[in-house]
């Protein structure tokens, strides 16, 4: 008998009456799902304006010691922030992914390195910063969520690099909790949740931001026209 | 207002004054007491060490002693001066019935306990939640600070019933325990099964009790206070430990060392 | 020094050294109490914690009540994305099997990142043997790799070891495993952080092979889902060619929706946190993106035995968040090391005598290593009953009875060494059902309380060691009720 069918056999043994042996069918699925589990959780903690939701993602972001900036619509004003804060951080090169809106970047100095499938890690290692769009942002916990749209790249680009400046839509990509999020994402695509900085709490259970992902966050809400 | 006092086991042989303690405050409360001489042990050494069978002939006996009062009307409740032991029977006993009717050996179990689980108090749940009293008219001159026991505190649920007693007790000042919500250590066979963890336990417990300068320790619980009393008589720390049935027994015309 | 009723058994002989170990005590006392104020903070911020709790208990209920149905249905979900499912009935069997993937590759070295899976079937001590060099990722468990240790906590498994002792560590054994220690590393953390950044960055720019556990697999979609804090993770998962995944068979969720609930109450319970700073899901594989193999190996080693106790099975709720470890006094004092397992504290005392069975010595004495305050079962996001558990495991300790080992339902034997307690035991039972000869004994006690000594022989030294006695009264309560008539006679 392959594992497979030992370990299942196991578990039907271990669930019911019936001896272990191959199983006689596929196994019954359960009736309708959901119906019996006590989902009386809140779908989000407190009621919010769509300003005070962006507010609060720019708190929560903040306190996991990302940096926030605010700035209007995606235009003119995006393309001065982005080439502001890569000169600020000295930034040679910076990753772009394949679909970033081109005049993003109109402003900025550095070399643009794409990331080209033959692209091997050691290269992307030698860029200093990487600018991405994204899926979502969760206000409640501070979340940035990338699914790997061509505007944020391969999940790679955003981790090598130790600079990330991420730019949100807002209100537009921001919702308030974590189920919010899940029903906006699709769960086929590669995600990568994304809480300030990368940290580490194993010493002594005292946190240091800057581990192995980049050790700045940048996120720019852009008020989008809604 | 009648109720039937289960001593417990370690106090009838090792406290009787907690024993009379609260018959003194529940007589000075209106409550007429009774004291079934058939009462003996809830049975939670047994079962808590693993011996569960061992333990249901004794949580038979316990309903057998206080079922039939009940039933008569000879008295409204049952009321222990015990976290553990009351936990026993309100959390424990119920699950020992649903455990034998799972073993295939039928609902009897369940049944003859179910009668005495709702109805045995916690001595603090009783005068709060029964009588609806917080002020007991006690008097106590110390400094005082009280360590809540883990089975009255998580498995009852006694929450701040305890510390609302002792603040209305003239002459009792309270001070905070640090860490009071952690273990003390007792844990009853794990004392001496894990006799150094158990120790360390109770050193810790013991200094932060002492670093708070309260002349006495309060639990509900003689089983961890004679862990805790141990330990301090070993350590020798200027605290002693009482049964806060002791202080809220204590007037000015009777006073409690 | 310290008997017990049964001799000594393994937990309290490996709790007697950590207990005298004053580094080791204070190392877990501030890092334990530090996390456990942040946890209790982070856990308040939500109103709905104890529905959250609640619905997470009945999703991983409802799992295990079904878990064949989602066993099958999350192979054909990853097959279906692009992956391969292996099963594996024991360690052995999932060793040989990654073995064979890693061969497979053409590959001599691996980067990993933390898994309790891979830790509990001892994998890199199997590859080593196999010449296959296994590189640990995570800061804690580098530490613990470099030091030639052992884990002692589920989510830190380093939390023994202070800064100064770390940087040592490093200072040491870099240099034979990599790229070595800057020079002057000091005891800073963020400079030890940034030590292994260093270290590992060379290791995860050349790997071509990751292998990684998961905190979750959904079934209906084949998403697997690892949370981590560091960054390493996100490396393992993404730079590698093939990704080999091995999780435990109760790691399922039925659905995508229910990661609401575990993504909202996995980060506060454990690193006390809103939200940990990355969490990576995968289907399979992605073109052009990622790992273009993916292998995952589901264990059962012991589980199956744990789902066939009515009582026990409950422990497979767990999420492995490490909130019980980081309450419980006497994981505090006694160290992870004394648990014997990679599952240390209260967690690991309901698990690993039902994954490993009760035989051995150590797996006999750890039902026993709590003293049943709670305070596990009260933090536990998944509600694990974990005082519950532990008396049952006691009872088939003491008293044996009907068990499932390696899916075999067998009838155990009591374990040795209890004959003592037992027969003390059932005298007792028997004067507490007699209450004339309770009170007969009492009136001996009372009698004769002059001669009593100050400290006690053979087993009660245990108490008597640290702890002086309650000094027998002169008359027990029933006799003085009874000679009082319940002090209305007051004679006294």
């Amino acid at each position: 008998m392959s594992s497979r069918d030992v370990i299942l056999g196991r578990v039907r043994q271990a669930l019911g009456a019936e001896p272990a042996g191959p199983p006689a069918g596929p196994p019954a699925a359960p009736a309708a799902y959901g119906t019996g589990i006590d989902r009386g959780y809140l779908r989000r903690h407190g009621e919010r304006t769509a300003e005070e939701t962006v507010e609060l993602l720019a708190e929560n972001l903040t306190d996991y010691r990302a940096i926030v900036h605010r700035c209007w619509g995606t235009g003119e004003e995006l393309a001065d922030l982005l080439m502001r804060l890569l000169a600020e951080r000295g930034a040679g090169s910076v990753l772009v992914p394949p679909e970033l809106p081109p005049h993003w970047l109109a402003g900025v100095d550095a070399t643009r390195v794409h990331d080209r499938a033959v692209s091997t890690p050691g290269e992307l290692d030698r860029v200093d910063s990487v600018v991405t769009g994204c899926a979502v942002a969760v206000a409640e916990t501070g979340t940035i969520v990338l699914d790997g749209s061509p505007d944020q790249g391969r999940r790679r680009i955003t981790l090598i690099p130790d600079h990330h400046i991420v730019v949100v839509r807002a209100p537009g990509q921001v919702v308030s909790s974590v189920p919010e999020a899940l029903g906006r994402l699709d769960p086929t695509r590669p995600l990568t949740w994304i809480s300030g900085p990368s940290a580490t709490s194993d010493i002594e259970l005292d946190r240091v931001e800057g581990v192995h992902g980049p050790r700045v966050l940048e996120v720019v809400l852009c008020q989008d026209s809604r | 207002m009648r109720v039937a006092l289960f001593l417990t086991c370690v106090n009838d042989t090792l406290y009787p004054d907690t024993g009379r303690a609260v018959v003194k405050l529940l007589t000075r409360l209106g409550v007429e007491v009774d004291f079934p001489a058939a009462q003996t042990c809830c049975g939670q050494a047994h079962y808590n060490t693993g011996y569960r069978r061992e333990a249901e002939p004794l949580a038979t006996h316990y309903a057998e002693t206080f079922g039939p009062g009940l039933a008569a009307g000879a008295y409204d409740a049952i009321v222990t001066p015990s976290g553990s032991c009351a936990a026993m029977v309100r959390e424990l006993y119920p699950r020992m019935g649903e455990r034998a009717r799972a073993e295939g050996r039928g609902t009897a179990l369940a049944a003859a306990l179910a009668p005495v689980v709702p109805r045995t108090y916690e001595l603090t749940e009783f005068l709060v939640d029964v009588l609806k009293v917080t002020d007991v008219g006690a008097y106590y001159p110390h400094t005082v600070t009280y360590h809540p026991t883990c089975h009255g505190l998580r498995s009852l649920g006694l929450g701040d019933r305890p510390a609302r007693l002792l603040a209305q007790v003239r002459g009792l000042e309270l001070v905070e325990l640090p860490g009071a919500e952690e273990c003390c250590g007792f844990g009853g066979t794990f004392a001496v099964k894990n006799a150094d963890v158990s120790s360390a336990m109770g050193a810790d417990k013991v200094r932060n009790a002492a670093s708070t300068g309260a002349e006495v320790l309060c639990a509900a619980d003689n089983s961890c206070l004679m862990h805790i009393g141990g330990t301090m008589s070993r350590l020798k720390v200027g605290i002693r430990p009482v049964h806060i049935a002791e202080i809220l027994a204590s007037t000015e015309q009777e006073p409690q060392a | 020094m310290s008997g017990t009723f049964v001799g000594m058994p393994a937990f309290p002989k490996a709790a007697h050294e950590a207990v005298r170990d004053t580094t080791l005590r204070a190392n877990l006392k501030h890092a334990t109490h530090t996390i456990r104020d942040k946890r209790a903070r982070a856990v308040a911020e939500l109103d709905d914690w104890a529905q959250l709790r609640e619905a997470g208990k009945q999703i991983k209920d409802h799992t295990l009540r079904h878990l064949e149905h989602y066993l099958v249905q999350l192979e054909e979900s990853v097959t279906a994305a692009g992956g391969v499912v292996h099963w594996a009935r024991d360690a052995a069997e999932a060793n040989r099997i990654v073995t064979e993937l890693v061969r497979e590759t053409g590959e001599s070295e691996v980067v990993k990142v933390k898994s309790m899976a891979t830790q509990e079937i001892g994998l890199n001590e199997h590859l080593e043997a196999e010449d296959i060099r296994a590189y640990e990722t995570d800061l804690a468990e580098l530490i613990v790799q470099l030091g030639k240790d052992r884990p002692s906590h589920i989510l830190v498994p380093a939390i023994h070891r202070n800064r100064g002792e770390i940087r040592d560590i490093f200072r040491r054994e870099m240099g034979s495993w990599g790229r070595p220690a800057p020079e002057g590393l000091t005891e800073s953390p963020a400079e030890l952080a940034e030590a292994a950044r260093l270290h590992l960055r060379e290791k995860f720019l050349r790997a071509k092979v990751g292998i990684s556990g998961a905190n979750f697999m959904v079934a209906e979609n084949g998403t697997l889902v690892v949370v981590e804090s560091e960054g390493n993770g996100r490396m393992c998962l993404t730079l590698p060619e093939t990704l080999i995944s091995v999780v435990g068979i109760e790691k399922i969720v039925p659905t995508w929706q229910d990661l609401e609930v575990f993504l909202q109450t996995l980060p506060r319970s454990s690193t006390a946190e809103r939200m940990n700073p990355y969490t990576s899901t995968w289907t399979g594989t992605t073109d052009a993106d990622g790992p273009q193999a993916f292998h995952l190996v589901l264990i059962d080693n012991g589980r199956t035995d744990a789902l066939a106790d009515e009582v026990g099975r409950q422990a497979l709720r767990c999420i492995r968040c490490s909130a019980c470890l980081n309450v419980c006094p006497v994981y505090e004092r006694a160290g992870g090391h004394a648990y014997g397992s990679v599952y240390p504290g209260p967690i690991g005392a309901i698990l690993s005598p039902q994954l490993r069975g009760t035989a051995s010595e150590i797996d006999a004495s750890l039902p026993y290593a709590s003293s049943l305050c709670g305070a596990c079962y009260e933090v536990c996001p998944v509600a694990i009953d974990i005082p519950e558990v532990l008396v049952h495991l006691r009872e088939r300790v003491v008293e044996g009875g009907e068990a499932t080992q390696r899916g075999t339902r067998v009838t155990l034997q009591p374990a040795k060494g209890h004959a003592v307690e037992r027969a003390a035991m059932r005298a007792a039972r028997w004067a507490f059902t007699h209450p004339a000869a309770l009170g007969a004994g009492q009136r001996l006690a009372a009698r004769t309380r002059r001669l009593h000594p100050r400290s006690l022989p053979g087993p009660g030294r245990a108490w008597s060691a640290t702890r002086d006695l309650p000094r027998f009264p002169a008359e027990s309560f029933r006799d003085w009720w009874q000679r009082t008539n319940g002090g209305k006679d007051t004679a006294k």
